[in-house]
């Protein structure tokens, strides 16, 4: 089966300029890969750096060495190495993320935050507000709400819009940063589903998911980053 | 997506006497993209800016842009007369202050009709039809088509130069600190708007400003200038959430949460 990502000895620290320079270790020798219709689950403590890994593969934070290989239309590209542009290329068509909380901006609507990666793409305006609307209705988001940037949306309201933003297209990897974090049991369920559709798709997914029961409905392995810490190898 | 860039920068550096403007940039901005310039008052990026557009000539250093005929020319080696119709027709220059970019006294139809005359429109009616659709999508109200920007606020001067440098469809626009002295509930929708015609025309960018959000809401690019150089530069999320640079990092740190 194909593997659209494959990590391979990646190693971050950050430099603190303002605080003289100190240097802190995230993770090193980071190595695994994500086959085609698995979930793989980012395991261990907090502060372990498991978000770290996700930020490195979605491009937001710099790679110190390694590579991240990503199959982007029938070639590989490293974004740890990748020009600007080319990361922006994979994020539109490849590679897809749910953060922990959503950037809200200004006066757009919760239904076109949520159609835009679909426009992004081309994809007709009417298209991708009727599979954004589906979207929102599974996941049980008021229908009253839709029409309101969701900047004054409870935690919980946001988090799905934020979900339904990211599962909307057909990305082939699919990057999940405590999605069901701040949900309640029902639309928990509702996320585990979508899920499995996902991975029933073929699409690659790596998620971090601090709820047990949750990840033990996903999950296809626990990759325990603990073992990537800087921190445990001195000791 | 188009294969080669649309402006390609290599090695300006602009001085002053023997003060620098701005030192050894180097780029390329590619079709559809926006990039942000910031840094503090001073550092640079108001020169680089000039320097790019055309406004300013570069002590050292080559600006190449890629016309509409497939070639790229030299802008240094362009002659007055057609740099002057490249920033009337393919090129927009949205200035700070209204005022400089916007003929005050004439009325706010007039002020978007101009630009169409300047590329060979001569049909009034729809020089005013087009003028007035503009105005729509600026979200100014059509009955004020008429008015002169000087009965306007900051805000609608504003959308209105938007608007002014747009109808031509250009291919390339220069922002210049665009949310500079605009009310934040005035600023958010003046952003929303840009990023909305942005991605709407396809629109390739370069902004200059020091408001880290404007550049985190609008660009895909950013460089970090300071002292006339470019420090830092990369995918402006990665800037953001992990600026390498000393510099970056007092920027970003800096900045107030609400």
């Amino acid at each position: 089966m194909a593997t659209p990502l494959v990590v391979s000895e990646v190693a971050k620290s950050f430099t603190m300029h303002l605080r003289d320079g100190i240097q802190l270790p995230v993770v090193n020798g980071v190595s695994f890969s994500v086959r085609q219709g698995e979930c793989v689950v980012l395991g261990g403590p907090s502060g372990v750096g498991k978000s770290s890994i996700l930020k490195m593969l979605y491009g937001n934070y710099a790679v110190d060495a390694g590579q991240i290989l990503i199959e982007h239309q029938g070639h590989l590209v490293d974004l740890a190495t990748a020009a600007p542009r080319a990361v922006l290329e994979v994020r539109r068509d490849t590679l897809g993320y749910v953060s922990q909380f959503l950037r809200v901006v200004p006066r757009v609507s919760a239904l076109d935050v949520v159609a835009e990666p679909l426009l992004a793409r081309g994809v007709d305006q009417a298209v991708a507000r009727e599979r954004a609307s589906a979207l929102l209705a599974k996941l049980n988001l008021p229908h009253e709400l839709w029409q309101l940037p969701p900047a004054t949306f409870s935690g919980g309201e946001q988090q799905r819009v934020n979900i339904a933003r990211g599962f909307i297209t057909d990305h082939a990897i699919l990057l999940l940063d405590e999605p069901t974090a701040s949900l309640d049991a029902k639309n928990r369920r509702v996320v585990v589903e979508m899920i499995a559709a996902k991975k029933a798709e073929g699409v690659a997914v790596l998620g971090i998911f601090h709820d047990e029961e949750v990840r033990d409905a996903v999950a296809d392995r626990i990759l325990d980053v603990s073992a990537f810490s800087p921190r445990k190898a001195a000791a | 997506m188009s294969a080669v860039p649309l402006l390609k920068v290599n090695d300006v550096s602009k001085f002053y006497g023997s003060r620098i403007g701005c030192r050894n940039v180097s780029f390329e901005l590619w079709p559809g993209e926006v990039l942000a310039i910031v840094g503090e008052s001073g550092s640079g990026k108001t020169t680089l800016l000039s320097c790019l557009s055309t406004r300013l000539m570069p002590s050292s250093g080559i600006v190449e842009y890629h016309m509409r005929d497939g070639q790229y020319r030299d802008l240094a080696r362009m002659g007055e007369a057609e740099r002057r119709f490249l920033m009337r027709t393919d090129w927009g220059f949205v200035h700070q202050n209204p005022a400089d970019g916007l003929r005050m006294t004439v009325s706010a139809g007039a002020n978007v009709g101009e630009r169409l005359m300047a590329v060979g429109d001569r049909h009034y009616g729809n020089i005013r039809a087009t003028a007035a659709d503009w105005l729509r999508r600026v979200e100014i109200e059509e009955d004020r088509i008429d008015d002169q920007p000087r009965a306007f606020s900051g805000g609608m001067r504003q959308r209105l130069q938007i608007a002014r440098n747009l109808v031509t469809s250009p291919r390339l626009v220069f922002m210049d600190e665009p949310t500079g002295g605009l009310d934040v509930s005035v600023q958010a929708r003046l952003l929303d708007l840009v990023r909305g015609l942005v991605h709407d025309l396809g629109l390739s960018a370069i902004i200059v400003t020091h408001d880290l959000a404007v550049a985190r809401l609008l660009s895909h690019r950013m460089m970090v200038m300071k002292d006339g150089l470019v420090i830092e530069q990369g995918l402006t999320d990665r800037v953001l959430d992990d600026p390498r640079e000393p510099y970056t990092q007092l920027l970003v740190s800096s900045i107030l949460q609400v």
